[in-house]
């Protein structure tokens, strides 16, 4: 008896108390991306189930579009608490850093995964990246593939939507996430350095190079530094068909880097 | 024997030291001296440096050649990881400040060892929209005053760091907070309110210094009956939760004993339909008779806001010198929106305006200053975003090179999607959403003040303008990869000092723009407004980035 009249005094006491609070917000509506990232695994192991990794899972109700019964983030926190009585939204116990994450999640799906994404099967889309696609000429998937300046896809399916991934497949170039843009520099001796960047300031730029090696340039240093809006990465848009895409989608979001973490 | 005692004696020296000290400034800080602040330029008495607000120093002892030398003399680590917006105060070789979210220290500002400190845990019933945090002090006599983030007043005695009283400003249930430096004015604390995402209706409010009694309140959304309530038009109750917070410090012309504060956005922020009118004082500066609080001129910058252009940078008050040899009393504005204006502070006239970054919100302004607005089609990117054009960040101005100095987002764009907001007390009232500022992009940039730039070229850059007040032209711009969140603090000498979000402390020549000297990176962000002070004729310069304050001065 005592311990239900805590649980239900701590349950209170947070809906009460606690408005979400993302500490680094630069205003209210605006989302960290560590919290983003956090929440869409969140959702995939707590949420997707009933609604979907696109969000539209229970008829009549697409989280990527709006959260009528939930219209401001503190709602939305309450709403997952306490569930939706009478239907089939159960209660929820998060801790305060699990509830900031999936309402970051939530209130951005519709900007990082839109559409409705065909998943394939994974068996296929494995031989599909490891030979047709010859997507580990660049990326690794295991830890013992070759290294170079290509994201690794060791974690990408705990990281990335399937809309995300099917995007970049077909669209690289437009898909590609700013920081991630190639570079190419050239070094006072005339060595050109290419590679994708990393982190950059106004002083100097850190990045992957070609060789997977990792490099940290003084930009004042240098006799060219130029950032390229092109991906290295080909389309696949006319080069796989639809049927190997959704397999290829659907081998990635296996990839989920070690177990446990 | 002798042995046993040499540590009592030990003690006993070091007490005396610090007694010392800080009897020293007994007769404390006085209404006269905070007038005459620039004359005790070894000490920086308030938020922007003096009522004047031009975050200037007439401290010469740093210079164009000689920034090269700077060292960093001592560094203080704040025990809080909220962000470090804190503007020290230094009054007689004592530093004052607060740490996130409400916590105050005095240290030796010679060598950043610790007197005291006071520490305030406010409510966790309060929600600011945006981080729990300060941004400084004020100080009358022998007293602090720090506003909370539960919205609360507390006076401290500055030799012990006790509380002396505390008074209940407003009710952080309703979403009100407070983050604002006081200002103190003869015998008053003025302090305003946060919580414009909240629909809280915002005023200024002036305190007793001695007892903490309310003297006078402003409220910045007109009730019914009084001048510019017919400005939230439909009859409906938009006034009552329509915004308009205060969350920066104000101005003071002690001739004219106005003082100036600039007034936040309208609430919901990006739903004007909900809240039609021009929605007086949202986005205004307005100009108080210090002693009553009664409103004698404003200036609305931003009618009805689409966009959360906030007006309530630091008002920057200025006697220019005009071409017939008179002295122009002028008020410079670098505007959340993209605008630089000038205005006359004695009755409010607009003098000028003119954009300092790329805008696309509105084509120009018109005579009387308000904007000639080009709503961006539904979807597509409005520049500045809503982080805007400048923000918080407290801007300079220089007498010697008559430019006023200003840090901005440049080529920063919002997508804003408008719902509609229903008010609940304490609940987020914000009438839409952001999109995403690289149109088409995958993901949002992070937001977050993390180590890596994923903001990018992609999503704007920083910089700092230096601009003319009689052209509204750039004289020079000295830009940053990342977006910039530091003040900017100019010197008699004409050295400029800033920071940003990459960590390297900047010093400029006021001048020309030209890079002098850049501190190593500090690990963190620089976002707070630079200050300088001196102890035993010995300048330093102080800089917070991350967690840590940041002092620098010149070899001895």
């Amino acid at each position: 008896m005592t311990y239900t009249v805590t649980l239900i005094l701590g349950a209170a006491f947070v809906v009460t108390f606690s408005p979400v609070r993302a500490e680094n917000q630069e205003h209210a509506g605006q989302y960290a991306q560590a919290d983003i990232d956090y929440g869409l695994g969140l959702y995939r192991t707590t949420c997707a189930t009933c609604h979907a990794e696109d969000g539209a899972g229970v008829p009549g109700v697409n989280l990527r579009n709006a959260t009528p019964r939930a219209e401001t983030d503190e709602a939305l926190v309450q709403l997952i608490q306490t569930g939706i009585p009478d239907t089939a939204m159960p209660p929820g116990e998060y801790s305060q850093a699990e509830l900031t994450a999936l309402v970051a999640y939530v209130r951005t799906m519709g900007e990082v995964d839109p559409g409705n994404v065909r998943i394939g099967d994974a068996t296929r889309g494995e031989s599909i990246v490891m030979g047709k696609g010859d997507c580990t000429r660049c990326h690794r998937v295991k830890r013992a593939d070759s290294l170079s300046s290509a994201p690794a896809l060791i974690e990408i399916g705990a990281i990335r939507t399937a809309g995300s991934l099917e995007a970049s497949l077909l669209d690289p170039t437009g898909t590609m996430i700013p920081i991630n843009r190639p570079i190419r520099a050239v070094l006072a001796d005339g060595t050109v350095v290419k590679g994708r960047r990393l982190n950059e300031d106004t002083y100097s730029v850190q990045l992957i190079d070609d060789n997977g090696r990792l490099r940290s340039l003084d930009k004042t240093m240098l006799r060219e530094f130029t950032i390229l809006e092109t991906s290295p990465m080909p389309s696949y848009v006319d080069s796989l068909t639809e049927q190997e895409i959704a397999d290829v989608v659907a081998y990635l979001l296996t990839l989920r880097g070690v177990e446990g973490l | 024997m002798t042995q046993r005692h040499r540590p009592f004696v030990v003690l006993s020296i070091g007490l005396g030291l610090i007694v010392t000290s800080l009897t020293a400034q007994e007769t404390g800080v006085t209404f006269e001296r905070l007038l005459n602040a620039v004359d005790e330029p070894e000490n920086w008495l308030t938020y922007s440096g003096s009522y004047l607000s031009q975050r200037h120093t007439a401290l010469d002892e740093i210079t164009t050649t000689n920034t090269g030398d700077l060292e960093l003399k001592w560094v203080f680590q704040a025990q809080s990881l909220q962000m470090f917006e804190t503007t020290p105060i230094v009054v007689d070789g004592i530093m004052y400040l607060t740490e996130a979210p409400n916590t105050v220290v005095a240290l030796d500002a010679k060598l950043g060892r610790v007197f005291w400190k006071y520490q305030y845990t406010p409510s966790q019933e309060s929600r600011p929209c945006c981080g729990r945090l300060n941004r400084g002090l004020g100080l009358l006599g022998n007293t602090l005053f720090m506003a909370t983030i539960d919205a609360r007043l507390i006076a401290i005695d500055a030799t012990t760091g006790q509380p002396v009283w505390v008074t209940d400003v407003a009710d952080p249930r309703a979403g009100y907070a407070m983050t604002v430096a006081p200002l103190v004015i003869k015998d008053k604390v003025i302090v305003g309110v946060a919580g414009g995402e909240y629909g809280i209706r915002g005023f200024i409010a002036a305190y007793d210094a001695e007892t903490g009694d309310e003297v006078w309140r402003f409220y910045t959304i007109p009730g019914p009956g009084e001048p510019g309530h017919e400005t939230w038009e439909g009859g409906g109750d938009a006034w009552m939760h329509g915004g308009a917070s205060v969350w920066l410090t104000g101005s003071y012309d002690p001739d004219l004993n106005l003082t100036y504060w600039g007034i936040g956005n309208p609430g919901p922020d990006w739903n004007p339909a909900q809240r039609p009118g021009d929605n007086l004082y949202s986005d205004s500066v307005v100009a108080l008779n210090a002693d009553t609080g009664e409103l004698e001129w404003y200036f609305q910058f931003t009618p009805n806001d689409d966009y959360d252009y906030d007006s309530v940078q630091i008002p920057v008050l200025v006697d220019y010198p005009a071409q017939d040899g008179s002295t122009l009393k002028l008020m410079l504005w670098g505007n959340r929106n993209g605008f630089f204006y000038v205005l006359d502070r004695e009755n409010g006239r607009f003098v000028s305006g003119n954009p300092f970054i790329f805008i696309n919100w509105a084509e120009g302004l018109d005579d009387n200053g308000r904007p000639i607005e080009t709503p961006q089609p539904p979807g597509t990117p409005t520049f500045p975003g809503v982080q805007g054009g400048t923000n918080w960040y407290s801007p300079s101005y220089s007498p010697n090179t008559n430019l006023f100095y200003v840090s901005s987002w440049e080529n920063n764009a919002t997508t804003f999607g408008v719902r509609e907001a229903e008010y609940q007390p304490g609940q987020t009232f914000l009438g839409g959403t952001l999109g995403n500022p690289i149109p088409g992009a995958p993901r949002l940039p992070n937001l977050k003040r993390g180590e890596i730039n994923n903001w990018t070229e992609a999503a704007g850059t920083g910089a700092i303008i230096a601009l003319d007040p009689v052209t509204g032209d750039a004289k020079w711009k000295f830009e940053m990869t990342d977006v910039t969140t530091s003040g900017i603090l100019t010197t008699v000498t004409d050295v400029l000092f800033t920071g940003g979000r990459e960590g390297y402390f900047h010093a400029l020549d006021a001048r020309n723009g030209e890079l002098l000297w850049r501190s190593a990176a500090l690990g963190g962000v620089i976002a707070m407004g630079p200050m300088s002070y001196a102890v035993d004729g010995q300048q330093f310069v102080a800089a917070a980035a991350g967690n840590g304050l940041f002092v620098f001065g010149l070899p001895e």
